[in-house]
């Protein structure tokens, strides 16, 4: 029986291990080990294994005695020496941390008018925002470059509205505006659904004791729906600010010179400077940075669960 | 009181509800417009339809996606319901770890750790190193749809089922699959429109070797903005639709909440 136990969660267990294993930690423990090398002659990494000449057989070529040839840390103080890289860690923070704030207070209450109304109509309304998330992420952002573009109708009605008011007219696209809608409207479907699958499960039973009880219809959204919820609003903020904080799509199309994050750097150092070991140093703290924002959330998260039990 | 709550609340999800719809409106309705700009309303035409279907990068592009995504889908679905079933059923350490953490990082995280992977191997880059990077990150997402199905489920009917002399097998087969089963569609559906829709990986695990949709459209919108791209996009998004509804049509309660 105990060894039938121990198969089966091999089993079971077993396929889906050894696939992330072997394309997702190994992959990553590699970055990070690149973050300590040197780059290459014509890009990438300097090669720590290559022909030998004289044997004509492929050899180590690092050892005891030449590590430092190979290995070094210029790479982590060159980050910490330049405040423009910490900079963009901040902006990029900023960019993503208002993008989450502006799609919970969006998604809130739709969320929970989804998850209120009568049964037969919830498929229906949760269908109705998924099915602009199921169109390509590239048309999405696109539809907005339509839309703030010099030409789009809207752009030029905001603009004349402003010189109405004897304003001097605005750029909407490549703007800090620019990217923080286009985010907010790429990710918004991530935030509604973890909501509502919570809120869905809330037991009516509890507002209508509340009621009963003579609470008012904030005391019964501030003491019972909201954190009841909690988990969900937290699911939903990771969903949305992590994704939001490595985007370099985004950045990249709509935001100009002004409007870049992280990832325009990290895909600059991979693909135009090719630069990779410093690319795998941006990498390494962006992911530092997420690892440590999803901590906090979760403690976060955990305490005032606990605290509303 | 309770109706004026509601106004409101209907009022913000109206307005939601046109935030999301408008622009991909915009799209659609450009796209028969007889003009190189998308400004003003000139008259109606086909030909950037017309345009399309003799664009040869753009067909080979489709194809390539679609390949990748029913491959992807069906991988990621099969080891993500593992994945899922595993983290449900056992107290296991490694392995949600390395579920969630795909899911957790920004996409461009895994996109480069990747590219370095594959080009340390010698890997040619194209549609391989694309699917077992798409693979990698839709685990997660099927992983998750699965075990929150699994955790909403009763643990008193599978009981009740092992109580009634049901073997683990038979109560897994009988109570619990049906059960989960709409988190295992959910999640193949979502990991297909996920690998369709993916630029970020797909961008630096493809290469030169393989053109994908999003990298065909990227490449497009980065040098001008034109009504062909409208047409691409209205017929993308018109795909997913349709596969959304047949999908609704083979298993109503994947889309059903409960």
């Amino acid at each position: 029986m105990a060894k039938n136990k121990s198969l089966g969660r091999w089993l079971i267990s077993g396929p889906p291990l050894l696939y992330l294993l072997i394309f997702f930690a190994i992959p990553t423990l590699i970055m990070a080990f690149a973050a300590f090398r040197f780059p290459g002659d014509y890009g990438g990494l300097l090669p720590l294994i290559d022909i030998n000449p004289d044997t004509g057989k492929n050899e180590l070529l690092i050892h005891a005695g030449n590590w430092q040839e190979y290995l070094t840390f210029e790479n982590f103080s060159r980050f910490f020496e330049d405040s423009i890289y910490v900079e963009l860690f901040i902006k990029s923070f900023w960019y993503a941390g208002i993008t989450t704030l502006v799609c919970l207070l969006m998604a809130y209450p739709l969320a929970w008018l989804i998850a209120r109304s009568p049964k037969k109509y919830r498929d229906l309304l949760i269908l109705l925002v998924i099915l602009p998330f199921w169109s390509n992420f590239l048309i999405r952002v696109y539809a907005w470059m339509i839309i703030l573009g010099p030409q789009g109708y809207f752009a030029m009605t905001i603009n004349q509205g402003l010189a109405l008011l004897g304003i001097a007219p605005i750029q909407l696209m490549y703007s800090h505006f620019a990217v923080i809608v286009v985010l907010v409207y790429v990710h918004l479907p991530f935030m509604v659904l973890p909501l509502y699958a919570n809120l869905e499960k809330h037991d009516v039973a509890l507002l209508d004791a509340a009621q009963d009880l003579g609470a008012s219809g904030w005391q019964r959204f501030w003491k019972i729906t909201w954190p009841l919820s909690l988990p969900g609003v937290w699911a939903g903020s990771a969903l949305v600010f992590i994704p939001a904080l490595g985007m370099f799509a985004v950045p990249d199309l709509l935001g100009g010179t002004d409007g870049m994050m992280i990832g325009n750097l990290i895909k600059q150092q991979f693909l135009d400077s090719r630069d990779w070991p410093f690319g795998s140093v941006l990498s390494i703290m962006l992911t530092l940075a997420v690892l440590m924002m999803a901590g906090l959330g979760m403690l976060i998260g955990r305490g005032k669960q606990r605290n509303a039990l | 009181m309770h109706s004026k709550q509601s106004k409101w609340l209907w009022a913000a999800a109206i307005f939601v509800y046109g935030f999301l719809y408008v622009p991909l409106i915009i799209v659609v309705a450009y796209s028969f417009n007889d003009s190189k700009l998308n400004a003003e309303w000139v008259g109606f035409t086909f030909k950037w339809y017309g345009l399309l279907i003799h664009n040869e990068q753009m067909l080979v592009a489709a194809r390539n996606s679609l390949i990748i995504a029913v491959v992807t889908s069906f991988c990621a679905t099969v080891l993500g319901t593992l994945a899922g079933l595993a983290m449900h059923k056992y107290k296991l350490r490694v392995l949600p770890i390395l579920v969630l953490t795909p899911i957790a990082i920004p996409e461009i995280l895994m996109g480069v750790a990747l590219l370095i992977f594959f080009v340390m191997l010698n890997m040619t880059l194209g549609m391989v190193s694309v699917t077992l990077a798409h693979i990698a990150f839709c685990i997660g997402f099927v992983a998750i749809v699965v075990r929150s199905r699994l955790q909403g489920m009763d643990e008193a009917l599978v009981e009740a089922a092992r109580d009634l002399g049901a073997t683990p097998i038979q109560a897994f087969r009988l109570v619990t699959m049906p059960l989960i089963m709409p988190g295992i569609i959910a999640g193949a559906l979502m990991a297909f429109t996920l690998s369709i829709d993916d630029f970020v990986i797909t961008f630096f695990t493809a290469g030169a070797g393989a053109s994908t949709l999003p990298l065909q459209i990227y490449s497009m919108i980065r040098i001008a903005v034109t009504p062909e791209v409208n047409a691409i996009s209205t017929l993308l998004m018109l795909l997913t639709l349709t596969l959304i509804l047949i999908a609704s049509k083979v298993a109503p309660s994947a889309l059903r909440a409960k």
